[in-house]
This record gives structure tokens, sequence and C-alpha cells, in this order.
């Protein structure tokens, strides 16, 4: 998927940087988004820290580090924050960051996102099977499907593994040409 | 009560049973949901890490989709990521210039239009504790849960980052409708922790952490019902289920017991169903109205105490 997206250009991560940076900008460094972060304690970088560094002009480290493929969105920090900032969002645009200016590192990361959106593309609804499919392919690693095979046979005995569906095949194509046509504009 | 339903891509897929039980149970209280032709996926909680056009579009053009079906008619989704998904992009389009016409550029090549009126987008949840009195609800029990100890799991999309229907912090809302069935509530502080979401597919060791833990909480022993001393028996043991209602949440519970519990500390399997699962056992449905077979966590103890509660009464006859 990433090849039909828009040509990455330093301008535009500049501008999108700028723009994460100005989410944070009022952050008082209390504390709270990390103390109240579920996953802080698989993140190189908290929450809080994260915001310091960002600030300060650390981005390179902080997109190398990728503590923000450790979120899981529960909005636990934004709920929280006395200051109101939109902190999950600033964490998907670093992803979003990420994924296109370091696709080595993002690579394991980002290969489950993207994976799973060209299944979106191509059948138009998610067709778990074919998904995880493709997403072991993806990571290349060939131990993977064993560490999700006992599930995957039980899904079998459930009947809830199958072939894909082609009921809105192809029905998505025209928006992703659309959304990705769009960001080709300067 | 009439809605525009949709279902979204687990429903379809692994969650079948969430699907088939919603749709028994809300025709049990006399809701009639009109599925919305054609409906595509809305981005799940892979889009917002990828694309934010695509974020807005695709939840946008379902949003579409049903204000030309079923216009006016509110919008009903059980899935909880759905849920947010078509939430956010509604809220946008409604509020901000900006992104009304965004979304009717990205439609535009389908020949729809920004979905700027239509029906509201709301959770299964809130159409069940605010569309139906708890009243209704008990009218339809005809074999009440008593005794049964239910933990309610509401995750985080229902809850954060929009207060709708339920306090973020402090979730209840599924109380009065657990009450209804004739069930007790484990009391317990998990109801709004997250379950690891996708990290389960990214970074599996993490999210089963937050899943053992969820789990422990569920089987502990409530300490105050212990000190309660009439009740020793009854508090010798923890929750006989936990419900939720988002069908990630439900697959990270119920599918990694075995390795959340050996990964740390270990600790006892939970049986996890879904809410309208449980409602429907309640209220007598037949059993591929429920499909509880096709639950991946289902523990003996939980099926003799379902099997052991007062037979279901008349108005079973009216399902043959
Ligand atoms: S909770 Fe808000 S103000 Fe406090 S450290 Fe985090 S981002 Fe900054
Ligand atoms: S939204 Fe992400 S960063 Fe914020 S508390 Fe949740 S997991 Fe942590």
């Amino acid at each position: 998927m990433r090849n039909e997206q828009t040509p990455f250009t330093l301008d535009t991560a500049q501008r999108e940087l700028e723009a994460i940076r100005e989410m944070v900008r009022p952050c008082m460094q209390c504390g709270t988004c990390t103390a109240s972060c579920p996953n802080a304690f698989a993140m190189k970088d908290p929450p809080r820290t994260l915001w310091r560094l960002l600030l300060l002009g650390f981005e390179e480290e902080v997109l190398a580090h990728g503590p923000f493929w450790m979120c899981s969105s529960c909005y636990t920090c934004a709920l929280r924050c006395p200051r109101g900032l939109p902190l999950t969002e600033a964490m998907a645009a670093l992803r979003r960051l990420a994924a296109r200016r370091f696709p080595r590192t993002a690579g394991r990361n980002a290969a489950f996102y993207e994976t799973f959106m060209d299944n979106v593309r191509r059948y138009g609804r998610v067709q778990e099977t074919a998904l995880m499919t493709s997403y072991f392919l993806a990571m290349k690693n060939p131990f993977l499907p064993l560490e999700y095979a006992p599930l995957g046979l039980r899904m079998l005995g459930k009947g809830k593994l199958h072939g894909p569906s082609a009921a809105q095949k192809g029905e998505l194509q025209p928006l992703f040409d659309k959304a990705a046509h769009k960001g080709e504009r300067p | 009560m009439k809605y525009a339903y949709y279902p979204g891509c687990s429903l379809r897929e692994s969650a079948r049973e969430f699907d088939v039980s919603v749709r028994a149970v809300m025709e049990r209280l006399g809701a009639e949901l009109e599925e919305i032709p054609d409906w595509t996926c809305c981005g799940a909680s892979a889009v917002a890490s990828l694309d934010e056009r695509l974020a807005l579009g695709l939840p946008a053009r379902n949003l579409a989709l049903a204000e030309r079906a079923s216009p006016g008619l509110d919008i009903l989704a059980p899935c909880s990521a759905c849920y947010l998904n078509l939430l956010t992009a509604q809220r946008a389009i409604r509020t901000s210039r900006e992104a009304r016409a965004e979304a009717g550029e990205l439609l535009s090549a389908e020949g729809l239009s920004a979905p700027a009126k239509g029906g509201t987008v709301r959770h299964l949840l809130d159409v069940l504790i605010n569309d139906a009195p708890p009243e209704a609800i008990r009218d339809q029990v005809v074999r009440p849960l008593t005794g049964l100890r239910v933990a309610p799991y509401y995750g985080c999309q229902i809850l954060r980052p929009f207060r709708v229907f339920d306090d973020p912090e402090r979730p209840s809302s599924m109380e009065p409708i657990l009450t209804a069935l004739g069930a007790d509530i484990h009391p317990w502080n998990m109801g709004g922790r997250c379950c690891g979401a996708s990290l389960m597919a990214t970074h599996k060791e993490t999210a089963l952490v937050h899943v053992g833990e969820i789990l422990r909480a569920a089987a502990r022993t409530d300490p105050a019902a212990e000190e309660n001393a009439g009740d020793a028996e009854d508090a010798a043991r923890g929750a006989d289920v936990i419900v939720t209602v988002c069908p990630m949440c439900q697959m990270n519970l119920e599918a990694y017991q075995g390795q959340a519990l050996r990964a740390r500390e270990g600790g006892k399997p939970v049986t996890v169903l879904y809410l309208t699962q449980l409602m429907g056992a309640a209220m007598g449905l037949a059993p591929e109205k429920t499909l509880l077979d096709k639950s991946l966590a289902v523990t003996g103890s939980f099926r003799s105490r379902l099997a052991g509660l007062k037979e279901p009464s008349a108005p079973l006859a009216q399902e043959a």
C-alpha cells in the first residue's frame, strides 16, 4: 500500500512534526499521562518524556525509539491530562509520521496496520483469515504463524476460519484512489 | 424503535455470535434493525495509524449510505471500534467545514455526498440502557440468572474520548441490565481498563500483561463479601463470567487466556461472553440465537451453573 501513498517529502514531514509539537506545546510536565498509561512500562520514552523530547527538538531519537508503537489508543492519558491535550491523536500522528520517515524501524510495527488496510482496500470488508495469512507473509517471520497456530486450530474448530467473501470486493477502490490522489496535490 | 444497523467486519467473521445475539435480543425488545446496504469496513483500529484521509472517508461512506437508505434513523453499532470511528467522523463532519468538504470530495468518486444530516451514531449499550427501560428487559427474562456473578467489562472506546452515556473512569451502565437479568455484579475496577487492543497483533507480550491482570481481577474474591460472615461460600469465588460489548475485547480476553495466565503469576480460566449472549440465555432464546458453542472461553463450571438455573417457562414456546 505504501507505494500508492503520497510521495513523502521532508517538507511534509516537517509540517507534520510541527503540528504534533503544537498539540503538546502547553504540556506542563505534570506526569499524569505517564502515570495513567497502561503501556508506559513497555515504552522506551513514556508519554511525559516523549512530549519533552519532542519539544526540545530530539525528534530523531523519539522517532527511532518508537514508544508510540506501544500505545493501544486507550485514551486514558487524554482523559486525565489537566491541560486537556489531544495526546492519543498525537501518538497516532507520530505513528503515521514514523511509518513513512523510518520505514525500516517502523517495519515490524507498521506491517500489521498496512496489511490490514490493504485487506480492506481489496475486499471492502476485513477478511480475517486472509488478513492473518498476509500478515505472516509481510512479517517474514517463519515462527510467527506457530505462535498463533493453536488459536487458528480452535477457530477452525468453531467454524470461524474461511476463505474471503467477494460480497464487497473492490467496492472501496475509488475511495482509496481518491484519498491517495488528493495527497499528491501540493 | 427502528435503527440503521452497522454490523461491521468482525461481526461477519470471528464475532458471528455477537451479530446473531444482538439481532435476536433487539427483536425481543421490539426493535427493528435495517442493515445498511453495501456497508464496508470503517477502518477499525488500524486506519488512524496510517492515513488521516481514509480515517475520515471510510466511516463517512457508511454514514452516507445509512443516510440514503434509512434517512433520520439512528445508526446502531455493536462493535466499539466501529462505534468510535463512525462517531468521530460524524462529529467532525457536523462541526468542521473543512472535514465536511474533505468527506464530500472523497465520497464524490461514488456519487455520494458528505453525510451532514442523518441520525446519530450510537453504541449498542447506549441503545439498551436508554431506549429500553430495565423493566422491558426484565419482562423478557424467563430464566433469571439468580446467583450468577457477572463482571461487566466495558473496554475503552465506548467510554473515551467521548463521554456519551457512561462515566469514562467508573463505568456502570451495564449494571441495571445485569440486575434486570437477575444476576449479581462482581465488584471490580477493571471494567474500563484497556485489553491491549491491537497490540495483541503487534506486541503480544505487552497485551498479554493486560489480559492477565483483567482475568485475575475477575477471578478474585470480593474482600467486602468475605468479611460478611454469612456469605462465606459465595465469597469464595470470583466472577462466573465476564461480559463484553466489543469483538476486540472479547477476542483478547477469550482467545489468549492460556498464554496470558501462563505468562505471569498464573490464574484460573474465566468464561467470557458477549452481553447479548447472556441476555439471550436469560430470555430463554434458542441455542442458535445465543451461539454459546461459538465462544472460545466457556468453562465447565459455568455451563453447569447455567444448566442449574430454573428451566425456561412459557415464552420459550414461541421460539419453536
Ligand atoms: S498529563 Fe498533560 S500536562 Fe501532564 S505531562 Fe502529560 S501531557 Fe503534559
Ligand atoms: S492512549 Fe496510548 S499513550 Fe495514552 S494512556 Fe493509552 S496507551 Fe498510553
